[in-house]
C-alpha cells in the first residue's frame, strides 16, 4: 500500500496477531498429516506418508475403500446438483414469467420452506424412505438433499430470470422461435451466471452434507466421505488422529479447489442480472 | 402487405385500453401511430405482431385472417424500443437467429446476413457484441434482424426514443430509406410528432384508445379535426384563444375585442363557446388583422426567434419570426393574425 496519509502496518500487525490461532490450526492440520510428533511437542520429528496409507492400502475387513466412498460422494454431489439445478431453472422461470394459478401462494411457500429448519423433518423422511425401500441407498439421500435445497435454488433462479428483459423473449417469438427455443437459447444464456453459481453452491453443500447421509444411509456401500470420516473416530478402539486429519484434508481438498476456481461465480449468487 | 384491423378491442383486467378500433394500412405504406403515453398505440402494435391477443375484432394481413395465428407464424419483423438484441450473441448471430430457427443452410444464412448488413451499413461490425455498439449501431442491428427473413410487415416501437438528438435525426432518415428500399409495409409507434410527420406516409393520431384522426402529415397539420390534434402537431405548438360567438364574430373571453370568423365556417349559435387556434407562423407583424399585446417571452432558436405575446385578456399567442426582428421582452406590439389560416373549434373541441 503506497497511500501516505495513514500507516497501515499497525493495522496489519493487529490483524495478524488476531488471526494467528486460525492460521496455526490450518498449518498443523496439513503438517500433521505428513509428520509424526511426540505427544506434548509442537515440533514435528519426522516426515512420513504413513497417515495417508488409506489411499493405497487394502481396507480392513468390514471397511469400505476410500475410493468407493469418494466416488459415492462425487455421485451424490453431482446428482444432487443436476436434479436441483434442472428443477430450479424450470420452476424459477415459471414463477418469474408464467401466469400460473396460485403464484403468490407458491412464492410464499418457497420462502417459508427456505426458512424451515429441515432437520425437524428427518424422522418423517426416514420413515418414508424406509417405507418405499430407499433407506440406506444413495438414491434416497440424493432425492432428499436435492429437494431440501430446492427452495433456495428456485428463489435464486427466479431472481435471475426476473432481470432478463421481456423484450428479448418477445423478439425471439417474433423471430419465429418456439417458447422452448426462446427459453433454451435466449433466456437461459442470460442467467448462465446464476446457473453456474447455483451449481457450485449446491455441489459444495452436498459434498459437505453430513446429517442426511448419517441418518438415511449410515452404513455399507452408500457411505459418503463425511460419514466415513465420522466412522473413523467412532468405530476404532484406538483412534488414529493423524489419519483422521489426513482423511479430513483429502475430503476438504475438492472444496478448496472449487472455491478457488469458482469464487467469482459464487459472488454472483446474490447479484443477479444480465451484465453482457 | 395490406393490414386491416377491424373492430379491435383490448382490455387488461377491468381496464379497456382500446375499444372498437378499425384501421386500414395500405401495402408498402409507412403509418405512424402517434399519441400521448397510455393512448393504446403500443397495445395496437403488439396486437398486430401477436404478443397481445385481441379481446374482440379481426386482424387481416392481405386476405388472410391472422387473428388467431401465433406470433411465430405471422411473419412480422419488430424493432423494440430497447432493441432487445441478444446480449450473448455477436451481431452476426443476432441477425442470423431468425434464419437459424428456420434451419436454413449455412451458405444461405451467410449470404442473407451479408446482404442485409450491407443494406443497413453494419458490414464491418458483424463480429462485435451488442454491448460494444453505440445506440445507433444497435438500432441498425435490430432493424437488420427484423428484416432478414423478409417479413410482410415491419413494426417499430418507439425506435428512436433511446437515441441522442443527433443520432435520432440520422436514424430517422435511415429507417425511412430502408423502408422505401425494401418496400415493406411499416407501422411506427411514437409519441414524437416530428418523427411521425417526417417519416411516415400517413399518421393515425390516437387518444384514449381511439383513433382521433387518420390522414397524411400535411393534411393533419393544416386541417386538424379537433383542438387535440391541432395541439399535438406542430413545433412550436399552436396557441389557443378562448371566447364566445358574438354578433356572428368571435369575442375573446374577458375582453371587448371581437375577431371575424374565417370564411366558410358555420358559426354556432350566439353566445356559444368557441376556440381559435393560431399557429405561430400565422401570427406575424405584417398581417392585417391586428391584435395588441405585450411580448412576454423571447426564445432564440438560431435561425428563428420565438415570441410569446400576452394579450390584454391574459391569453397568449405565439409567433415565430426570422432572426434579427429585434423585438424586446416587455415591448408593446400589435401583430396580425392571418385570418384564413385560423382554425376554429366548437364547444366540443371539434373543428368547425
Amino acid at each position: 500500500m503506497t497511500s501516505s496519509n495513514f500507516r497501515s502496518w499497525p493495522l496489519f500487525l493487529v490483524l495478524a496477531v488476531i488471526s494467528m490461532p486460525l492460521v496455526i490450526m490450518y498449518v498443523y492440520l496439513f503438517v500433521d498429516t505428513v509428520t509424526d510428533t511426540t505427544a506434548g511437542s509442537l515440533i514435528p520429528d519426522r516426515f512420513t506418508l504413513h497417515h495417508w496409507r488409506f489411499l493405497w492400502e487394502e481396507p480392513e475387513t468390514g471397511r469400505v475403500s476410500i475410493w468407493t466412498v469418494t466416488l459415492n460422494t462425487f455421485i451424490f454431489a453431482t446428482c444432487t446438483t443436476l436434479i436441483n439445478v434442472s428443477a430450479s431453472v424450470t420452476a424459477g422461470y415459471a414463477l418469474s414469467r408464467l401466469n400460473m394459478p396460485f403464484k403468490r401462494f407458491f412464492l410464499g411457500g418457497i420462502l417459508t420452506l427456505h426458512a424451515f429448519p429441515t432437520i425437524t423433518l428427518i424422522i418423517s423422511i426416514f420413515l418414508i424412505l424406509q417405507m418405499i425401500g430407499l433407506y440406506n441407498t444413495l438414491i434416497g439421500v440424493i432425492l432428499v438433499k436435492a429437494a431440501l435445497e430446492l427452495p433456495l435454488g428456485i428463489w435464486i433462479m427466479k431472481g435471475f430470470f426476473d432481470n432478463v428483459p421481456w423484450e428479448i423473449e418477445m423478439a425471439g417469438l417474433q423471430d419465429g422461435a418456439s417458447r422452448f427455443t426462446v427459453w433454451w437459447k435466449l433466456v437461459l444464456p442470460q442467467v448462465q451466471p446464476g446457473v453456474a453459481a447455483l451449481s457450485v453452491f449446491v455441489f459444495l453443500s452436498a459434498w459437505s452434507e453430513f446429517i442426511l447421509p448419517q441418518v438415511l444411509a449410515p452404513s455399507g456401500s452408500a457411505q459418503v466421505l463425511s460419514t466415513y470420516l465420522s466412522n473413523l473416530i467412532f468405530d476404532d478402539m484406538k483412534p488414529d488422529f493423524n489419519m483422521f486429519k489426513s482423511v479430513g484434508v483429502f475430503y476438504a481438498l475438492p472444496v478448496i479447489v472449487i472455491y478457488l476456481i469458482f469464487n467469482k461465480q459464487l459472488m454472483n449468487i446474490y447479484g443477479g442480472g444480465t451484465k453482457g | 402487405m395490406r393490414i386491416s384491423i377491424e373492430n379491435f378491442t383490448k382490455s387488461f383486467g377491468d381496464t379497456t385500453v382500446i375499444e372498437d378500433m378499425s384501421l386500414e394500412i395500405g401495402d408498402g405504406e409507412m403509418l405512424a401511430l402517434l399519441g400521448p403515453s397510455g393512448c393504446g398505440k403500443s397495445t395496437t402494435l403488439f396486437a398486430i405482431c401477436g404478443i397481445h391477443r385481441m379481446n374482440a375484432g379481426r386482424l387481416m394481413f392481405g386476405d388472410a385472417d391472422v387473428t388467431e395465428v401465433s406470433s411465430q407464424k405471422r411473419n412480422v419483423g419488430v424493432v423494440f424500443q430497447n432493441y432487445a438484441l441478444y446480449p450473448h450473441m455477436n451481431v452476426y448471430e443476432n441477425i442470423a437467429f431468425p434464419l437459424k430457427v428456420r434451419k436454413e443452410s449455412k451458405a444461405e444464412v451467410d449470404r442473407k446476413v451479408q446482404e442485409i448488413a450491407g443494406l443497413v451499413h453494419i458490414g464491418e461490425l458483424l463480429q462485435r457484441r451488442p454491448m460494444q455498439l453505440s445506440g445507433g449501431q444497435q438500432q441498425r442491428v435490430a432493424l437488420a434482424r427484423a428484416l432478414i427473413r423478409k417479413p410482410d410487415i415491419l413494426l417499430l416501437d418507439e425506435p428512436l426514443a433511446n437515441l441522442d438528438a443527433k443520432l435520432r435525426l440520422e436514424m430517422r432518415s435511415e429507417i425511412r430509406r430502408i423502408q422505401l428500399a425494401t418496400g415493406i409495409t411499416a407501422v411506427l409507434v411514437t409519441h414524437d410528432q416530428v418523427e411521425a410527420m417526417s417519416m411516415c406516409d400517413r399518421i393515425a393520431l390516437m387518444d384514449k384508445g381511439q383513433i382521433v384522426q387518420l390522414s397524411t402529415p400535411k393534411d393533419m397539420y393544416e386541417s386538424p379535426s379537433s383542438d387535440f390534434v391541432a395541439g399535438f402537431l406542430g413545433n412550436p405548438p399552436i396557441a389557443f384563444l378562448d371566447g364566445t360567438v358574438a354578433d356572428g364574430g368571435f369575442r375573446l373571453a374577458n375582453s371587448q375585442v371581437t375577431l371575424p370568423v374565417p370564411s366558410g365556417i358555420e358559426v354556432p349559435g350566439e353566445g356559444a363557446p368557441m376556440r381559435f387556434g393560431v399557429r405561430p407562423e400565422f401570427f406575424q407583424p405584417g398581417n392585417p388583422l391586428k391584435v395588441p399585446g405585450k411580448v412576454s417571452f423571447v426564445e432564440t432558436q438560431g435561425r428563428e426567434e420565438l415570441y410569446d405575446v400576452t394579450l390584454e385578456n391574459g391569453a397568449v399567442l405565439r409567433s415565430i419570426q426570422s432572426q434579427n426582428a429585434g423585438f424586446k421582452l416587455g415591448q408593446e406590439v400589435s401583430w396580425g393574425i392571418e385570418q384564413d389560416r385560423v382554425l376554429a373549434f366548437g364547444p366540443d373541441g371539434n373543428r368547425l
